[in-house]
């Protein structure tokens, strides 16, 4: 089953987990066989949102609503169960400095 | 049919002792709560016919767990549209064919302790944990639930809904935590039981009916965890609830008022409670691997031995509430050992010790602190401050009960 396990940090912690950090832990995901994807993110400064409404598109600067945490990366994990992918994301680096939520991939019905 | 009748009765007891156990199995076997909830009352409407025709099975259990198998396989097939099966010869014989493997107590056990986890798990959140717990552990009615937690019961009923939901598309696994998973785990489980139990414990007078149960499952739950995976903390909690269960007759008057633990009649103490309460205690403190709960069970422990309360070894209390500070810095555990000290060493110790808490500003807000210190103020003849804290108690309580005994209080001065 895969989890998509969401790192969450605020604005001034973007860059308090170093890149080797989460490299070496990608990489730790990938030898066991439990990676799919990860990536971090620019900060959210960085952010377009696009909407279709009516058929006509509009583009926005900046995401919709102003939080203290941003979305700073993500981990698309392969885990057994819920626990297994609790246990995962715990070792993720910006855990310690922010969140990470877990959200379990729902399969499309087509 | 009368109500007399044996095989009825056979059944109705089976009910009592298995269904829960039936359906922890089922949880297991099917991988579905709603499907294994379902099972259940197949497998139990299939006893219904079934036993008084051809007697009540060696085995009921293995018999339900069976059954219920073949009833959730049946519908599911059914659902599914492709179904080949003589449905009219299907409903009416139900072979248990591998009777020793639905038995085994090992397995049974397991399936209940995974019931327990999967309910406390802490990926739902904690009124949802107590909510699941009463439904599938202990089998309460979410009716029933509702009514004992003030709760709207389409509000509950949602609850639970959303709850079995995540389990089934997060994929919450149903497995007892690995050892070192362990503690934390237990210690999850360990606090709804806790929290369920003082529900019922802390109740008004104008719910006591219903309240009481709770504190009876919840020492039901606690027994059940002992019996299955005999930890300290387990045993410790137990021993809590056990002790302070004890002193239920004694501790409200006929009129439903509060009677202090100093003031209460110990004639009406439960002794084979405190018996039992006790040597869970001394059983969880030899392991050395003991906690808070033991050691607020042993607390309580040393009220229940004592033959009054000037009796008491307030030493003893003292140095408890040191160790216990020692696990967990909290206020409540402070003002507590504050009380202790004031009745070992005097009132004025006491209520430096109250005092310096409520400066502190944690507690400001708590009714029992300003109880508390009302009481050391009345103590020391302090009448006009002792008023002011006992009005300030009483502003912030909401329970009749309380209020009743703190304007008694006042009335007194």
């Amino acid at each position: 089953m895969k989890y998509l396990c969401l790192v969450y940090l605020e604005g001034s912690k973007m860059r308090a987990v170093p890149d080797t950090e989460c490299k070496a832990c990608g990489d730790g995901f990938r030898s066991r066989g439990m990676l799919v994807a990860a990536e971090a993110l620019q900060p959210v400064d960085t952010a377009t949102t696009v909407r279709v409404r009516g058929g006509r598109m509009s583009v926005t600067d900046g995401p919709f609503a102003e939080t203290k945490e941003q979305l700073a990366g993500f981990y698309l994990l392969e885990a057994r169960d819920l626990n297994e992918a609790i246990q995962a994301a715990a070792k993720i680096p910006p855990a310690r400095e922010g969140s990470v939520e877990i959200r379990p991939v729902r399969e499309l019905e087509a | 049919m009368s109500g007399t009748d044996p095989v009825l009765e056979a059944v109705s007891q089976a009910y009592v002792a298995e269904s829960r156990r039936v359906l922890a199995t089922l949880i297991r076997l099917l991988g579905d709560f709603d499907a294994a909830e379902e099972a259940v009352s197949d497998a139990f409407r299939a006893a219904l016919e079934q036993w008084p025709r051809e007697g009540v099975p060696a085995n009921p259990r293995a018999w339900l767990v069976s059954a219920g198998r073949f009833k959730a396989i049946d519908a599911m097939r059914r659902r599914r549209k492709f179904d080949q099966l003589d449905e009219s010869g299907a409903a009416e014989t139900i072979a248990v064919t591998d009777e020793a493997a639905w038995a085994d107590p090992e397995t049974v056990e397991d399936d209940q302790l995974r019931l327990i986890f999967i309910c406390c798990h802490p990926a739902l959140a904690p009124d949802t944990q107590v909510a699941l717990t009463l439904r599938e552990v202990c089998g309460l009615a979410t009716e029933e639930i509702a009514r004992a937690f003030l709760t709207p019961a389409p509000t509950l009923a949602q609850r639970i809904v959303r709850a079995k939901a995540k389990i089934r598309d997060a994929k919450i696994p149903y497995e007892v935590p690995a050892r070192a998973d362990l503690p934390e785990r237990l210690g999850a489980v360990l606090r709804v039981v806790y929290l369920v139990f003082n529900e019922g414990y802390a109740a008004s007078a104008g719910e006591s009916v219903t309240r009481a149960d709770l504190s009876s499952e919840a020492i039901r739950l606690g027994r059940l965890l002992v019996d299955l995976l005999p930890e300290p903390e387990a045993m410790g909690l137990l021993a809590l609830m056990l002790l302070h269960e004890s002193r239920r007759a004694a501790r409200m008057s006929p009129s439903g008022d509060l009677i202090l633990l100093e003031d209460q009649d110990r004639r009406l103490w439960d002794r084979a409670l405190i018996a039992e309460g006790g040597r869970l205690v001394e059983r969880a403190l030899a392991t050395r691997r003991f906690g808070p709960y033991t050691i607020q069970a042993a607390l309580a422990a040393v009220h229940a031995e004592a033959p009054s309360s000037a009796a008491t070894d307030w030493d003893e209390v003292v140095g408890l509430y040191d160790v216990l500070m020692a696990m967990d810095r909290s206020p409540i555990v402070e003002l507590n050992r504050g009380v202790a000290i004031a009745m070992r060493d005097g009132p004025a110790a006491g209520l430096s010790i109250v005092e310096g808490l409520l400066e502190r500003g944690e507690l400001k807000e708590y009714r029992l602190a300003h109880a508390a210190r009302a009481d050391l103020l009345r103590r020391l003849g302090r009448a006009n401050d002792a008023r002011a804290a006992y009005e300030r108690a009483l502003t912030l309580t909401k329970q009749e009960p309380e209020r009743r005994f703190l304007q008694r209080r006042i009335g007194e001065l």
